[in-house]
Parts: C-alpha cells; sequence; structure tokens
C-alpha cells in the first residue's frame, strides 16, 4: 500500500516541496493528482532530510498548496519497451499518443541509461553511404557514429537529414535497422514533414518517433531525447539492429536545461546555461556507439540550430566537444541555391579516417578528400583577396582556384534533394573538379596517386587532336 | 574510531550530506548507502558533512547508511598497473566488464590490481639490510619493457627482517617486515597504497636539461618540451588535440606514459587501446601498451570521478618515477576536469569567480602542474614526470579562464587554430602564437647532439615564418604580385617550411615519426634553399624562374619520400640546389 501525501509545502516554477516525506529515494518517480482527477508526473530532484524537491514534468499550472496528492511510485524514470515499438509513436516522456493502446512490454529500463565500458566499445569502422558528395566526400559518417548536424533557423536541415535517412546504407549489410526520431520543441510541422517523408519512402514500420512539440510541457523535454535513446539501444544491443537515432532540435533541449535550471536557483555559467550542460550533453551523445560482440549499433545525428549562425554559442561549442565531428550549414550557400548547404571546411568527421581508403571505400579518398580540403582552403583566400583588389587582378592561379571554387560548389556540393550518388560517382567529380588546378598546386596527394587519377585537361586535349 | 552512526540526511545530484558527520576528516575516503558506493568528503561542520559522491546517486534514499573508510582516496599501487585501463579512481575496467557486463553499474569494488597473480620477484634486501624510504628491495619484470621495482614507502624506514628467498608471489605477500628505530614493524608486500592528492616526496628537484623528443617536427625543433617539464595543448574541437596527445602517448621517448581520458569521447579510449595493443615501440620493438597506463573517465561517467582522474593519473606517474622511470601524462582535457571542479564546487553552493569556476580554480591547476618535474627520486637515482595538458577552451577563445591559468603554470603552449585545421593544416599549431620558455635550457643538449647548426636553423626558421606573417597582411590587401622580389622569395620558402616541415602527417608511414636528424636535414635543404635563392635574387633574377626549376615543390614532397633510415637523399637535393641554382645564375649572365 503507498504513502499519499496531501498537499504541499512550496511550488515555484515547475518545482513543487514536499514536507514530511519519508523513504522516497533520489529520481524516485511520483504522481500527483490534482482534486480535478488530473494526472501529472514528477521526479524528486533533490531530498533533504524530509524534504523532497520535485520536478513536475508537465508543468505546475493549476497547482496549488492544497489541491494534490502525491503518491510516489518506487522506481526511477522508466519506459516500458518491445519490439513493438516500431512503427508507433510516443510523446516526450514515452506514452503512447497514436491511440494504439499501451505497449505490452518486454522489459522495462531506466531512461538514464548507462555508460557503456570502454574496454567493451567497438570502435566503428564501417562507413554508411549517404549517397552525399559532401558527406561521403568529405566527412563521411561511419556506423556507430555521432555526427550532428549544426544548421540555423531557416536552412534545409530537416530536408537533409531526410534524405539521409532515405539513401543511407551500409555497403553489402542486410542486417535490420531503425530509426529512432526524437522531436524536441519544434513545430508540428517539422514533425509532420518526417511522418511524411518517413511514409513516402516506405520506412514508417521501421520508425519510432518521440514527440516533444514546441506547445508541449518544456521539462518532459528534458526526458525525451533519455527515452529516445533509451529504445534505441534496446534495440540496437538487445534485438541487434541498426539504428539512426535523429534527434532535432537540441537547442530546444538546451533551453529546456536553462529554463529548469534557473527555477532551480543553479548559479549559471556562460549564457545562462548551467555549468553541467557539457555533462548532461555528453549523457546523451556518448550513448551511441557499438558494443563487442553485438552486431547491433546506435548512430546519431542530432540537429541543432546555432543561435544567431554562432558556432562559438555554447550549444554548438560543446556539443563539438562530444560529437565525433559535426556537420556544418552555410546561409551564404542556402542563399546562392546550392543544396544541401553544407559548409565543407569545418565540417569534420573524426571516425572518417578509419572508414576510407583501401579495403572500404576506395585507395583514394583520404588524399582527395584531404586535397579537397586544402584547395578549397586557398579558395576562401583567392576570394577574400579578390573582394580587396578584384577578381582581374588575381594571379594566374588565384585565378584558378576562383573556378575551382565555383565549380566545387556547383558540381560537388549541390545536388538534387533525390540524387543518390555513389561513392565512385563522388570521388571521380572530385578528380574532375582538381584538374583545374595545375599538378604543382596538389601538395596532399602523392605522386602515384596523382598518375593514376589526376587528369590534365590540356593534355587530354593535345591528344585527342 | 567509534562511528557515531552516519546516515544520509540530503542528496543533490552527485553532493550528499550525512548527519553526525563531524567525525569525518576532510578527503577521508567513505562507502556510500547499502550498494556502498565511493565518495570523498569535501566539507565537515558541527552537524553534518557534505559528501561528493563518485558514482550515480540515482535509488539513493535518505537514511541510508555511511561508512567512513577512515583513510583518505588512495591507489593501490604495484606490479599489473601497465597495460590496464582503469575508471577515474582508478577500478580496472576490463575487471569491471567482467562483473557487470558492457555497461557500467554502480557500487563495483574492484582493486586496482590483480592480486591473484603470481610475479617472478627477485628480493634484492637481506635480514639486516637497513632501508629507507623510496629504496628499492625487489623487482620483477612487469611487462617486457618496465622492470617494476618495489620500493619502501616514503614515510617508512628500519632494518629488515624476515625477508623471504626470490619466487613468485602475489600482490599481496609479505616479502619482508622493517623494525624501524623506534621498535614498530611493518610488514611489506609487493604493493602500496597512497594518497591521491598528496605529491610523493622526493629527494631534490633537478634542472631540466632534456627535452622530451616527439619525432613531431613542430614540436622538437620550434617548440620544445623539457622532461619534467609543463605543456599545454589548447584549442576549438576539431583542431586536432587529441591527435596531438595520441601522437605524442605514441612516439615522444618517455619510458612510460599515463593516458589520462577526462571527460573524453569513449570511442576515443577504445582507440587507444585498440591501437596501442597492435603498434610497436620505435626503439624497442615491443608493444606501446607495455609501457602505457590508461585512464578513462569518460564524458558520461560521473562528472565526480573526472575530479579524480587527474589525480590518480599523476599518482600513478609519480609512483613510477620514483623507480628512476621517465613518465610523461597526457591529459586530454583538463577543461573537463576544471568543469568537475565548477560543477561541484555549484552544488556545494560555493561562491563563484570568473564564468562559474571556482576562485580556487588556478590553486588547483599550480597544485597539478607543479607535480610535474624532473627529480632525484629517494632511492637516488633519477626520474621525471612530464605534464601535457589538452585545454578545451569554450568557444576557441584563449581568454578564458582555464587557458588563462593554465598558461601561468605551463612552459610550452602549443596554440592550435582552427583557420589551419580548416585548411586541414595539422598538426595546427600556430607557429605565431605558441611558444617555448625551455629553449634556453635545451640549448646545450641540442648543440651536444646535433652541433650549433640546430640553433641557427631553428632561429632561421622562426624568423622567416615571423616575416612572412607580416608580408601575408600586406598580401592580403594588395596581392602577392606587387611585394619585390626578396620579399616574395621569403612568401615562397616560408611556404616550403609550412607545407613541406611544419605541416606532419600523422597517417603518413614515413611521416607520423620523425628523429631529429632528419629535421635537422630537412632544415638544412631548406635554409639552403633560401640561401642560395637569395643570392640568385640578389643578381636581379625573378623569383619567377626560380620557382620554374621545380624545386620548391621538390622540397615539399621529401617528408613523403626520404626514409627514415638513410638521409642520404637529403645531402643529393642540397647538391642539386647548388647545381640548379647556379645554372640559373649562369644562364641569366650568358
Amino acid at each position: 500500500m503507498r504513502v499519499e501525501y496531501v498537499g504541499l509545502s512550496e511550488i515555484n516554477g515547475p518545482l513543487v516541496v514536499l514536507d514530511g516525506v519519508k523513504d522516497v529515494f533520489f529520481e524516485e518517480v511520483c504522481e500527483i493528482i490534482l482534486d480535478n482527477g488530473q494526472k501529472r508526473f514528477g521526479r524528486v530532484i533533490m531530498i533533504e532530510g524530509e524534504k523532497a524537491v520535485i520536478q513536475v514534468f508537465e508543468g505546475t499550472k493549476g497547482i496549488s498548496l492544497e489541491n494534490v496528492h502525491t503518491s510516489f511510485q518506487g522506481r526511477p524514470v522508466e519506459i516500458p519497451l518491445s519490439k513493438e515499438m516500431l512503427g508507433r509513436i510516443f510523446d516526450g516522456a514515452g506514452r503512447p499518443v497514436d491511440g494504439l493502446g499501451d505497449l505490452f512490454p518486454d522489459e522495462r529500463r531506466n531512461i538514464n541509461g548507462m555508460p557503456i565500458n570502454p574496454v567493451s566499445r567497438k570502435y566503428p569502422r564501417s562507413c554508411i553511404v549517404t549517397g552525399i558528395s559532401a558527406i561521403d566526400g568529405m566527412s563521411t559518417l561511419i556506423r556507430g557514429q555521432k555526427l550532428p548536424i549544426f544548421s540555423s533557423s531557416g536552412l534545409s536541415h530537416n530536408e537533409l537529414a531526410a534524405q539521409m535517412v532515405r539513401q543511407a546504407k551500409v555497403q553489402d549489410d542486410d542486417s535490420e535497422f531503425a530509426i529512432v526520431f526524437a522531436a524536441m520543441g519544434v513545430k508540428n510541422d517539422t514533425a509532420e514533414f518526417f511522418r511524411r517523408d518517413f511514409e513516402e519512402s516506405g520506412a514508417l514500420q521501421r520508425v519510432v518517433m518521440f514527440l516533444n512539440l514546441a506547445s508541449d510541457p518544456i521539462i518532459e523535454r528534458i526526458l525525451t531525447p533519455r527515452c529516445a535513446l533509451t529504445a534505441a539501444e534496446y534495440l540496437a544491443f538487445r534485438h541487434n539492429m541498426h539504428v539512426l537515432v535523429i534527434m532535432t532540435d537540441m537547442t530546444s533541449y538546451c533551453e529546456a536545461l536553462r529554463e529548469f535550471s534557473s527555477s532551480k536557483g543553479e548559479i549559471p555559467s556562460r549564457k545562462g546555461y548551467p555549468g553541467y550542460l557539457y555533462s548532461d550533453l555528453a549523457s546523451l551523445y556518448e550513448r551511441a556507439g557499438m558494443i563487442e560482440g553485438i552486431p547491433g549499433s546506435v548512430t546519431q545525428v542530432p540537429i541543432l540550430t546555432m543561435p544567431n549562425d554562432d558556432i562559438t554559442h555554447p550549444i554548438p561549442d560543446l556539443t563539438g566537444y562530444i560529437t565525433e565531428g559535426q556537420i556544418v550549414l552555410e546561409r551564404s550557400l542556402e542563399q546562392k541555391g546550392i543544396y544541401p548547404p553544407i559548409s565543407v571546411l569545418p565540417s569534420l568527421s573524426r571516425l572518417m579516417k578509419d572508414g576510407i581508403g583501401k579495403g572500404f571505400t576506395r585507395e583514394d579518398h583520404p588524399s582527395l578528400s584531404n586535397q579537397l580540403f586544402a584547395s578549397y582552403a586557398s579558395v576562401q583566400e583567392a576570394r577574400s583577396l579578390a573582394s580587396v583588389i578584384g577578381e582581374d587582378e588575381l594571379s594566374e592561379l588565384d585565378k584558378k582556384y576562383m573556378i575551382f571554387g565555383r565549380r566545387f560548389e556547383e558540381e560537388f556540393v549541390k545536388q538534387s534533394i533525390d540524387e543518390n550518388r555513389t561513392v565512385e560517382q563522388t570521388l571521380d567529380i572530385g578528380w574532375q573538379l582538381l584538374s583545374e588546378l595545375p599538378k604543382e598546386a596538389l601538395d596532399r596527394v602523392d605522386t602515384a596517386l596523382l598518375q593514376k587519377y589526376y587528369s590534365d585537361e590540356e593534355e587530354n586535349e593535345i591528344r585527342q587532336r | 574510531m567509534e562511528n557515531k552512526e552516519l546516515i544520509i540526511r540530503s542528496i543533490n545530484g552527485p553532493v550528499i550530506t550525512v548527519l553526525n558527520g563531524s567525525s569525518l576528516s576532510m578527503m577521508n575516503m567513505v562507502h556510500v548507502g547499502k550498494e556502498r558506493l565511493i565518495g570523498e568528503v569535501v566539507g565537515v561542520n558541527k552537524d553534518y558533512a557534505v559528501v561528493q559522491v563518485y558514482e550515480d546517486t540515482t535509488g539513493l534514499y535518505p537514511n541510508e547508511p555511511v561508512y567512513d573508510t577512515c583513510s583518505p582516496m588512495s591507489v593501490k599501487l604495484g606490479p599489473g598497473l601497465i597495460g590496464n585501463i582503469f575508471d577515474g579512481i582508478a577500478r580496472p575496467l576490463r575487471d569491471i566488464e567482467k562483473l557487470t557486463g558492457s555497461f557500467i553499474k554502480r557500487g563495483v569494488n574492484a582493486p586496482s590490481i590483480d592480486e591473484e597473480k603470481l610475479w617472478d620477484v627477485e628480493v634484492k634486501a637481506k635480514d639486516g639490510d637497513f632501508l629507507s624510504g623510496g629504496s628499492v628491495y625487489a623487482e620483477t619484470e612487469e611487462t617486457e619493457l618496465i622492470k617494476h621495482k618495489i620500493m619502501v614507502p616514503p614515510t617508512l624506514s628500519g632494518t629488515v627482517q624476515n625477508a623471504v628467498s626470490s619466487g613468485r608471489y602475489k600482490v599481496n605477500d609479505v616479502i619482508l617486515e622493517l623494525k624501524s628505530e623506534t621498535g614498530q614493524v611493518s610488514k611489506l608486500t609487493l604493493s602500496q597504497m597512497w594518497p591521491i592528492r598528496l605529491p610523493r616526496p622526493v629527494k631534490d628537484r633537478l634542472p631540466m636539461l632534456k627535452p622530451l623528443v616527439t619525432g613531431q617536427r613542430i614540436i622538437d625543433t620550434l617548440f620544445p618540451v623539457a622532461k619534467g617539464g609543463c605543456a599545454a595543448v589548447p584549442g576549438p574541437f576539431g583542431a586536432g588535440k587529441t591527435i596531438t596527445q595520441h601522437q605524442l602517448a605514441k612516439w615522444s621517448d618517455a619510458d612510460i606514459i599515463v593516458y589520462i581520458g577526462c571527460g573524453e569521447r569513449g570511442n576515443e579510449m577504445t582507440e587507444v587501446l585498440e591501437e596501442f595493443s597492435k603498434l610497436k615501440d620505435p626503439k624497442s620493438g615491443k608493444l606501446m601498451l607495455d609501457r602505457t597506463v590508461l585512464i578513462a573517465n569518460t564524458s558520461n561517467m560521473p562528472v565526480a570521478a573526472r575530479e579524480a582522474s587527474i589525480y590518480t593519473g599523476i599518482t600513478l606517474a609519480e609512483y613510477y618515477r620514483d623507480m628512476g622511470y621517465h613518465v610523461a601524462i597526457l591529459a586530454d582535457s583538463t577543461s573537463r576536469w576544471a568543469e568537475a571542479l565548477r560543477e561541484i564546487s555549484g552544488r556545494l553552493e560555493e561562491m563563484p569567480a570568473e564564468e562559474g569556476y571556482p576562485a580556487y580554480l588556478p590553486s588547483r591547476l599550480a597544485e597539478f602542474y607543479e607535480r610535474a618535474g624532473y627529480m632525484e627520486v629517494l632511492s637516488g637515482s633519477e626520474g621525471s614526470v612530464t605534464i601535457i595538458g589538452a585545454v578545451s577552451p569554450q568557444g576557441g577563445d584563449f581568454s578564458e579562464p582555464v587557458t588563462q591559468n593554465t598558461k601561468r603554470f605551463i612552459r610550452t603552449f602549443w596554440a592550435l587554430d582552427r583557420t589551419l585545421a580548416y585548411a586541414r593544416h595539422f598538426p595546427a599549431i600556430n607557429w605565431i602564437t605558441s611558444y617555448s620558455e625551455y629553449i634556453p635550457m635545451l640549448s646545450p643538449w641540442y648543440e651536444k647532439n646535433f652541433g650549433p647548426e640546430f640553433a641557427r636553423y631553428r632561429m632561421k626558421i622562426s624568423s622567416l615564418l615571423q616575416e612572412e606573417s607580416k608580408l601575408l597582411e600586406i598580401v592580403k590587401l594588395i596581392g602577392s604580385d606587387v611585394l619585390p622580389d626578396d620579399q616574395k622569395l621569403i612568401v615562397e620558402c616560408a611556404k616550403v617550411i609550412r607545407v613541406g616541415f611544419l605541416q606532419q602527417n600523422a597517417y603518413h608511414e614515413l611521416d607520423t615519426y620523425v628523429p631529429i636528424e632528419k629535421q635537422l636535414k630537412m632544415m638544412k635543404v631548406m635554409i639552403r634553399l633560401y640561401e642560395k635563392s637569395q643570392e640568385v635574387v640578389g643578381k636581379n633574377i625573378p623569383v619567377s624562374q626560380i620557382k620554374n626549376t621545380g624545386l620548391f615543390e621538390e622540397l615539399i614532397r621529401i617528408k613523403y619520400e626520404v626514409g627514415n633510415d638513410d638521409l642520404s637523399p637529403l645531402d643529393r637535393l642540397e647538391k642539386k640546389i647548388d647545381d640548379k641554382l647556379n645554372a640559373l645564375i649562369a644562364e641569366n649572365q650568358a
């Protein structure tokens, strides 16, 4: 028989304080029933003697010090899990909202998960081909990686993520895959866009959706990614599936965390975000990976919108320190009509080096991408010079860089929303573009590769004549 | 000590308060709750004590018991540490895996070293010998590379009695007894405990006269760090901090590497572990793991243990230093450690200083970095601890408190640069903002081993790079065509140095490690090209003609083409430069 506590002793934002409680443990879940029959959930976030501070997920609107009964559930925040989750839609706290009734759970797990022992991890090596040149060629996605998309409001990050989901495949591998989609504070339209896209590509039956929309309670938002990742881990490590987790928008999540932190009266650090933002984000992102001896994997593609397009803002900054690279979108490319607007230079995949090249993609891949990076960096220098002295005044080489730069954006980065390029196509385009530049300017490729792949257009023309 | 019942009063994340805790001593280790989570006392007052818990506190009830261990947070030191991987409070992760599977659960207690393994021990002391703290009384081969010396704990001394003969023993077997002057008898085994926050004593600090040779050109040549010195590697994300640390862990000539993954990625630790179990040390030909200790507190492991991981690491390093080894600590990243301090400090409701960091951040940093040094250890031999700390400044902004305070306690600064990293110039160490204060102390060593030329080339290279950076300011505004020929030459030669020398490919077989002899010759060829070209330009021959000789490109490629064993192609290249440029002069004069 559970003890029920009547009334509260304090309400402060999303937090309520209960006095005189006994036998309550840290992070325990409680049910708060209002006099009008409304049910809310909360969890214990601080205990001081007989005083417990409870965070109410659905907010404290309508709660008074007298009109509630609280009972503790004797368990931490858990969600029910089963393979039946595929194809279902849940709210931000893991309750079904698609009207198909409750799940018959196979097991229940604490949504906080547990850290993977670094000794048990398997280092990710198999690359996922997304069919998008700027990603496959320059910042390859690896199975088991966490690779966020740094975007800004108004850019086509959703389209890009959807295209990645549609096209992503690992060469010669037919194991089961699943997608876990977590929406945090996004508009209804965005969630609907993804749902429709999954439906059209026929993937809906392999998707688990967790939706905490912009109008939903903010505290629940803190649970959403944890529920999603718990489901992902369950599918990956229990049912051996390859799970791709899309989380959007991490910025809303961090803002929810900030709101919650300030209501607790914590000392803020940069821009008002709590000092533990790094640890908190890490507790999400680090849940990607592979485990030795288990075929499944969790790959994460979180999406975040950089406030004011600022990559040094704490959210993208701390994310970049945790994740294994990032794909950065840029407004000026979008304005030039380039889709996907991937800004190649600041984008990076840290795991790429071990998943490309001979035996994985093609022998020339590492040197080629290195050379493209270096040459495209020189394009930026040439451009900034051109903006001062005018393009006509540039040296011969710089003029070539200007042409290379334009073609790189138009032919390599740009592709249509349903274009699915193979790695070979991507690499070949890369070599074609490098042919714009004189051989001497290609200092990142060793001589043997250069001979094999570099075709000097002038030489070709002469030969044809 | 009689425990008046210690019970949990309040819980707030990793910080709990303990009722009746006034009997606890500061920094003592306690076990919290029925699951016996490990914690440390960080504050005591009349009514209660404050404890930081090194594990997740979910599920903890108030009124659960707390047990005092009556000793400070300590780590067990003995053979079996090398090649192992530990969490922040020195629990071996491989054993934890055996106990709890692929995910780390709470309340696991495992000794840091294998207590069952038998070691071949050679006992050096015999009955009647007088031993003081730090003297070696036994030895065992810990790995193929490392001879583990069993030392008397620094605080003890006395006369040996009941020493066993050489043979096979476990770490907890008694090897001998030590009777002190006051008649106290201590039993010594193969292991000893040491509190992690207390520096192990040494006889004396010695001047740092030898560099830590790393095989990385920009480091060895321009910004060396001394054995026993401290260096910091600050940089925004993606600038290559971790790769720099990995390169140093692999190739530096320290005897032992302690790699602390402090609040970083799990996959990175897996990578180090995997790679080091395969890679061979270039000097000895033995596995790298045979000289490496790993400490992993990944970013999702409990934050309080992150704070401890740095101290655990340095304690292990000091222990091996006391045996007379040269140890290098690679801490990736000290910013995460500082953030852990901040988080705990916030929970303790301390008054914050800059950016929420506690006011004692500088003193903690100083305490840590001052544990480095080149020492005469208690047994009389020499050993050193070199600290290389990565710093992850928020937004890549070096003016933030951790970078700024770190700069006060280190003397080599390798500033990583985002622009260089975007252009994939690695290592992305900015040659203008980085510095090393060890150069004057190390110069005699370089001179003795590589001749006086080394210092001259280094000077020449850094002055060329300085001048180039000034010239590039002008080029940015008006283009390179308008520069006079002598300045154009500087720009061209500096480019050769940047691409051909400073840039180093960590994934290229030949280029990943370059011995100093080759570094010297590479510099020599490049300077030769510059000086000879100066002569050519002096005769009013345009730089474009020198460029057409193809010498610049050839020099850029030498790093991939000349092997580390046979440096003769470099001598030939020098001659080729002379020949070609002399020919050019002759052509123009004709």
